[in-house]
């Protein structure tokens, strides 16, 4: 218990001070998760939104699979991506392995299974909804999907929000191909997975804080631009 | 965010991250990077040479397993008949050594097993053997790892049983397991010092120069990985070795306490 | 005038799904003008029968043909659900949505689905999401989306199925003068009363086929099959 409260102490010291280090793992945190989700997204949104409105021969297939990926362990990602990165592997020559770029690549992987997955439900709930109308409204597959991810963007957002709670909280993977590299590609995650190493709990605990309470300020701001949003647009 | 301003973002941090001149990465031991030597001597490195050094803090046999694949310049590590075998492999133009520092055995402060009152290190853990008292074990295969398992073999002792634990984790997760049973556990003096978990935990045994650690400097070799930056780990090798890094390595301090012996030889 | 897309030829049409038998074989001719109104106790095939015409349905037994090519066919005809379909938009932006479709620009769009929300009696705040009309402005904001186009062709199933009475008559206000406009209506409905106001021709369904067709003054005086003097008399059917 006296921890935790040595914890919250630092937390707020570290704050308060706007400890430079705080400050670029934070920022390199933040860089790194929403460009992964961000890509996420795009693959992932219309991803299930395609999942949602074409029936094909290997749909389930490819929605168990969709599922079975979500658990992925992140260690496991975070090994394939380092084979693959490592200068011995496939696409060694590109450099990337210990660069954020590679950060990037293994939660895109870890996350945009999720985020589709999300997607595909809320699209295909809203598909049913809506299926009698579109095809009476002689649309072409492509409006359909727009009007379909359009109309679920609150959904939407709710799955992006999902993934980037994972990946923003996520250790196993970018421990590996990022290196935890000081003033390189180390995050907040990493940088506690050192401390805790250390047996710095407090300093540990204290990142912990920081990183608990960005992931409700990226909530809160993202659900603050859909409030405004919804004023304008209805 | 809009999907242009996106991809821009994308493309500007990778530009960044192609724009580095003088830096290289190298392989280290978490118990080197533990000791806190690292942020004493990186600066210095740094202002002498222009060289940022990036660190990967890893076990021993992954860090010999980077420099292996070319995914480091160079390695910095503590296990000797690996670090000749990477050498002999051509994974490494050569070896050198740089300093040592030394293993302490650590364990409850009351000392249940009596291992403080052994003469020589191999004494202590058969006396915790012979009690049955808890240990805990890195279990990685890290260069602390092989120490401790040859001290064992030596002592004769036999690791079935159920005091002795091996976690599978690196330094820091050890000590804060053995922190929290109130075990032994073999650690490298940097590491202990720094640890700051400590709990009921002191040292009980050390000294004994079996437990010396010595420091080896491996370049990755540039004939298996033609981007290696071998310029920058000769130029850190020549620096690692140099007076300059004599008076800091014996300078580092914790707690009152040297950690570090420079023995580099002149070449 | 532009060529029509009517008459609609049904040709031995038959309608079955997930194994059951659902409509026909049946046969018939929609012509160019007028309101043809579909009668026929509940699952007698109504529905299944507007929606098969529309090209929700697929037909795969028997001939259904457009007098135009099916695709200029498909966008000169609406439909109206039983059940309002609400997207989670705005209303206005609901009723425009079908303009956006033909590439007409937002606020073009908006301004003309705003004048259709006032044909059809829709007041008040148009930029409110949808969902929080009343089921009878529900069914109005459906009506002013199918209108929006100039359908030459309107399908309504049952659209005052779940209205009160007021809104009842507002909506077969709204109909009598689309079609005093020339607009082609088929609807389908239970109720007796609106079908006398409206027909102009009725089809009298039950179990899947077309027991009686014809003139609607000659079907509500002198109904000649049993089964539709029973419903006409609110009978259950023999
Ligand atoms: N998707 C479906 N699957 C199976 N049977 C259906 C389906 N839709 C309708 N039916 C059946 O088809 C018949 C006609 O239904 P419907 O066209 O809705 O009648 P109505 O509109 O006249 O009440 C009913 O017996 C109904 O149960
Ligand atoms: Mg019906």
């Amino acid at each position: 218990m006296n921890d935790l409260w040595a914890g919250l102490a630092e937390a707020l010291r570290l704050v308060l001070r706007l400890d430079p280090d705080l400050v670029e793992i934070t920022i390199r945190s933040l860089q790194v998760t929403l460009t992964a989700t961000a890509i996420a997204a795009l693959i992932g949104l219309p991803l299930g939104a395609w999942l949602s409105v074409n029936r094909f021969r290997f749909r389930r297939v490819v929605i168990a699979l969709l599922n079975a990926l979500m658990g992925l362990p992140p260690v496991v990602v975070g090994l394939i991506v380092y084979i693959l990165l490592s200068r011995a592997g496939p696409f060694g020559v590109l450099g990337l392995l210990f660069t954020p770029t590679a950060m990037i690549i293994a939660q895109v992987i870890i996350i945009t299974p999720i985020v589709a997955s999300i997607a595909h439900q809320a699209i295909r709930d809203l598909w049913s909804e809506y299926h009698d109308l579109l095809i009476s409204l002689h649309t072409t597959r492509a409006q359909r999907i727009k009007a379909l991810l359009w109309d679920s963007r609150r959904a939407l957002l709710t799955a992006a929000l999902a993934g980037f709670g994972r990946a923003i909280g996520e250790v196993g993977a970018i421990m590996i191909v990022g290196g935890n590299i000081d003033h390189a590609t180390r995050v907040l995650t990493t940088a506690i997975a050192l401390e805790t190493g250390k047996g710095n709990f407090a300093l540990a605990l204290g990142l912990g804080f920081v990183l608990i309470a960005l992931a409700i300020a990226v909530n809160l701001a993202l659900h603050m631009l859909t409030r405004t949003e919804r004023s304008s647009q209805w | 965010m809009t999907l242009k301003s996106l991809l821009l973002s994308v493309v500007a941090s990778l530009a960044a991250l192609s724009a580095q001149a003088d830096t290289m990465k190298m392989a280290v031991t978490t118990s080197f990077a533990n000791s806190g030597l690292a942020d004493v001597i990186l600066p210095e490195i740094e202002i002498d040479t222009g060289i940022e050094v990036q660190l990967l803090i890893v076990g021993t046999g992954q860090a010999l397993k980077l420099g292996e694949q070319g995914d480091v310049d160079a390695v910095l590590v503590h296990s000797r008949a690996a670090e000749e075998a990477f050498v002999e492999g051509g994974y490494g133009t050569h070896r050198r050594e740089i300093m040592y520092n030394d293993f302490v055995i650590i364990g409850p402060s009351s000392d249940p097993a009596a291992s403080g009152a052994a003469d020589e290190a191999i004494g202590a853990l058969a006396a915790i053997a012979g009690a049955e008292a808890d240990f805990v074990s890195r279990g990685d295969d890290s260069g602390t790892h092989k120490m401790e398992l040859r001290l064992w073999d030596a002592a004769g002792v036999d690791l079935a049983g159920d005091w002795y634990k091996a976690v599978g984790q690196g330094m820091g997760a050890a000590l804060n397991t053995a922190s929290g049973m109130n075990a032994y556990i073999l650690s490298d003096r940097a590491s202990w010092l720094n640890f700051g978990n400590k709990g009921d935990l002191a040292i009980v045994f050390e000294g004994d120069p079996v437990l010396f650690n010595q420091y080896a400097y491996l370049p990755v070799n540039p004939e298996l990985h033609a981007h290696v930056r071998n310029d920058l780990a000769q130029k850190l090798e020549n620096w690692l070795t140099s007076d300059r890094a004599a008076e800091l390595i014996n300078g580092y301090a914790i707690a009152g306490q040297q950690l570090f012996v420079f023995n580099a030889q002149p070449e | 005038m532009v060529a029509s897309i009517l008459p609609l030829r049904l040709e031995a049409v038959e309608l079955r799904k997930r194994g059951k038998h659902i409509l026909g074989p049946l046969s018939l001719e929609l012509g160019a003008t007028g309101c043809t109104i579909l009668l026929g106790p509940n699952g007698s095939g109504k529905t299944s029968l507007l929606r098969l015409m529309h090209g929700l349905e697929r037909v795969r037994r028997g001939q259904l043909q457009w007098a135009a090519p099916l695709e200029e066919a498909r966008r000169k005809q609406a439909f109206v659900f039983q059940t309002p379909i609400v997207m989670r938009r705005s209303i206005v932006d609901c009723i425009a949505y079908p303009l956006l479709l033909d590439g007409q620009s937002r606020s073009a769009a908006r301004a003309e689905a705003a004048d259709m929300a006032a044909r059809v009696g829709l007041h008040g705040d148009l930029a409110r999401p949808a969902f929080v009309l009343s089921g009878g402005e529900k069914q109005k904001m459906a009506l002013a989306r199918a209108l929006v186009r100039a359908p030459e062709l309107l399908f309504l199933d049952e659209p005052s199925a779940n209205l009160d009475g007021r809104s009842t008559r507002e909506i077969e206000a709204i109909l009598q003068s689309l079609k005093a406009d020339g607009t082609r209506i088929v609807m389908s409905t239970h109720n007796v009363g609106q079908a006398r106001r409206l027909a102009d021709d009725v089809l009298f369904l039950n179990e899947g086929k077309i027991v009686e067709a014809g003139d609607a003054a000659t079907f509500f005086d002198n109904p000649t099959t049993p089964e539709a003097q029973a419903h006409l008399n609110g009978d259950l059917i023999p």
